[in-house]
């Protein structure tokens, strides 16, 4: 059982001058099943690779249980690693695949076996102990690249985008297995995905980087509900938050319709462009003439059963925006209909820098 | 790159593809012909040998029966096969146990310069050989080599490694970085992840070097018979022994030269087994 403390960790590939990484700060409690998210190139594996000792630390530090192991190799840190392509050793059987670390520890031979079929029974990997990973379907390769870390019973499972290379149904069954098992073994765990529903279903807490810059750390509700900056706020969330440039002189309004925010937000404070935010689920379709409604024609309507998403073209400043407002399934809306939208649930206010304004 | 199973596709058949089939076989039987009339000149008395070309005789082992026979005076065939056999064998092994941790330094954790270390490997070949007779045959005679299998042994190994570590090289830029740390990861030391990772994947890779520095080192001639003329030397030798002492030598000098052939075919197709063993072992994922 560990913790992991990043602490203001860098990475600059030799040859670059913008670091991969910047001085992450991050401490993952014991226990934890912590998820790195972000758009591709962010830094996540990077970042992960760093603490598997396969990267080198440039600045900074990371800690295992308080134990500094910026310097230590990978061999040291007693930490598991699920790869993307999973890494399997192809001239090995399953079986040795999974024993493989615990003959590097030197353990027995019958203790081995015993370990490796208890990760096969957790895994469904009994039937195909013997076979090689060429014989065997994504799904049971990547149950394999898991049973892998399990025997070791290490300080940390490491997992980089383990679900990217199986079909959707597929990852979406692994992906609440893959929690379960996790919860059940209670081993801290790092996960990285460019997915953020993946993030969100998954993570006890969410890390969210861009550029190699950590963004915010919070559980999946805070993230949604409280994004700390614009791209949070834009990342978190589908169909995207609807976040739209506004001219702050003279009071916030998008398309003449009046931004409520609430208490903690001084509007009249602001000034130069902001960006406000409001989720799809906040707008709704209204009769026409409700104060501070938006007037617009639908140009699109996403129906997914139990909700469509409409698509709502207005002018703002002079230009044409899009908003897109969360309705009930089986709506009777449709394309070219004019219709009127209102404010109806919380509204988010960034500052000309990107940050959070008011709580 | 996880189906093994699929044969080798067979399109459809047209005429042109008769014709590129037709073409091919023909290019391999002029291909395959002279080793195969060397190995039935070897059968032949030395006047059916001698004489208009004849496919079909009284086949007989005289003449092998012949030339492994001793001779006083001349290199016997034991002595050169045995000479000829550890010659090989031990540059071919001392070559891979030199070029797997170089290739290892030069692709999988490169040393810095690694691209001018490797050119300079290769540039060891630039110079011919014979430019480097004289000094090499001086330095033998100072350190009381000639006539060893000592020499022959330095020398095809200094001969075969760079091409051995260039090739290796190759190979080993194939082996997924992943599956290094992988082993990294499940806390395999240097050696544990060459042994037990690297080297398995790379089994086809070492095969076929191996076969090459053999191949190579068993058909030296010029090195042989410069520092080596009379003791020690080796098949080579001794075949060209069996063209100038005798009058109509051409049904001896084909057997000499099938039983010369016949180690390397061997190798071949012991080679050929553990690389096709070693691609089958196939994908990654
Ligand atoms: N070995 C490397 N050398 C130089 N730059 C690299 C190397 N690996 C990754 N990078 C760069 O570092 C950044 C972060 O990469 P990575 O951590 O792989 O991102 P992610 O996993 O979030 O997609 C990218 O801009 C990438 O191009
Ligand atoms: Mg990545």
């Amino acid at each position: 059982m560990a913790e992991v403390r990043f602490d203001a960790a860098s990475r600059i590939y030799p040859g670059t001058e913008v670091p991969a990484v910047n001085e992450l700060n991050l401490d993952i409690a014991d226990g934890e099943l912590l998820v790195l998210v972000g758009p591709s190139g962010s830094g996540k594996s990077t970042a992960l690779r760093m603490l598997a000792g396969l990267e080198f630390i440039d600045k900074g530090s990371v800690f295992i249980n308080d134990k500094d192991v910026t310097l230590a190799p990978p061999q040291d840190r007693d930490i598991a690693m699920v790869f993307q392509n999973y890494a399997l050793y192809p001239q090995m059987s399953v079986a040795a695949n999974m024993g493989f670390a615990l003959k590097q520890q030197g353990i027995p031979k019958d203790e081995r076996r015993k370990r490796v079929e208890e990760a096969a029974r957790i895994l469904d990997l009994e039937p195909y102990l013997d076979r090689k990973p060429k014989n065997l379907s994504g799904g049971q390769r990547q149950r394999v690249a898991m049973g892998r870390a399990i025997v070791r019973s290490p300080q940390v499972f490491l997992m980089d985008e383990p679900l990217s290379n199986l079909d959707a149904k597929l990852r979406v069954q692994t992906r609440t297995e893959l929690a379960d098992l996790q919860a059940r073994l209670g081993v801290t765990t790092v996960y990285v995905t460019h997915d953020q529903v993946e993030a969100m279903t998954m993570g006890h807490r969410v890390a969210v980087l861009d550029h190699g810059v950590l963004q915010q750390v919070a559980r999946p509700r805070d993230l949604y509900s409280k994004p700390e900056n614009r791209f949070v706020a834009g990342f978190i969330g589908s169909p995207a938050m609807n976040l739209v440039d506004v001219d702050a002189t003279n009071g916030i309004a998008i398309a003449g319709g009046t931004v409520p925010f609430d208490d903690s937000v001084n509007v009249a404070n602001q000034s130069g462009t902001v960006s406000v935010g409001v989720r799809p689920e906040h707008l709704s379709l209204v009769t026409d003439g409700t104060p501070d409604s938006i007037a617009g024609e639908v140009t699109v309507v996403e129906e997914l059963g139990s909700e469509a998403f409409v698509h709502v073209r207005t002018k703002h400043q002079g230009d044409d925006l899009t908003l897109v407002v969360r309705d009930e399934g089986e709506t009777s809306t449709q394309r070219g209909d004019q219709v009127s939208v209102a404010f109806t649930g919380p509204t988010h206010l960034f500052g000309a820098d990107g940050e959070r304004v008011g709580d | 790159m996880s189906n093994n199973n699929a044969g080798p596709v067979v399109g459809k058949r047209t005429i042109g593809g008769y014709l590129l089939s037709v073409l091919a076989w023909f290019v391999g039987f002029l291909f395959f012909f002279p080793v195969f009339w060397m190995a039935l000149s070897g059968f032949k008395t030395e006047a059916d040998a001698n004489g208009p070309p004849k496919l079909f005789f009284e086949p007989t082992t005289e003449q092998f029966s012949e030339v492994t026979g001793d001779t006083t005076g001349l290199l016997s065939a034991g002595e050169a096969f045995s000479n000829s056999f550890w010659a090989v064998v031990i540059s071919t092994f001392f070559v891979m146990v030199l070029a797997v941790p170089a290739a290892y330094a030069l692709s999988i954790k490169p040393v810095s310069k690694w691209k001018d270390v490797l050119f300079f490997f290769i540039s060891t070949k630039f110079l011919p050989i014979v430019a480097a007779i004289l000094p090499l045959w001086i330095i033998a005679r100072e350190l009381d080599l000639l006539n060893t299998r000592l020499v022959l042994i330095i020398l095809y190994t200094a001969m075969n490694l760079p091409l051995a570590i260039w090739m290796l090289r190759s190979f080993f830029s194939e082996v997924p970085k992943e599956l290094i740390e992988a082993a990294q990861i499940d806390g395999a030391k240097l050696w544990g992840q060459i042994s037990s990772v690297i080297l398995p994947i790379v089994a086809p890779g070492l095969a076929a070097t191996a076969l090459l520095c053999v191949i190579f080192a068993w058909n030296e001639f010029f090195l042989a018979v410069q520092l080596n003329p009379i003791e020690g030397s080796t098949v080579p030798i001794w075949v060209t022994g069996n063209v100038s002492t005798r009058g109509n030598f051409l049904a001896k000098l084909s057997a000499a030269s099938t039983l010369a052939t016949l180690p390397v075919i061997i190798a071949g197709w012991m080679a050929q087994k553990r690389m096709i063993r070693g691609l089958a072992m196939g994908a990654i994922k």
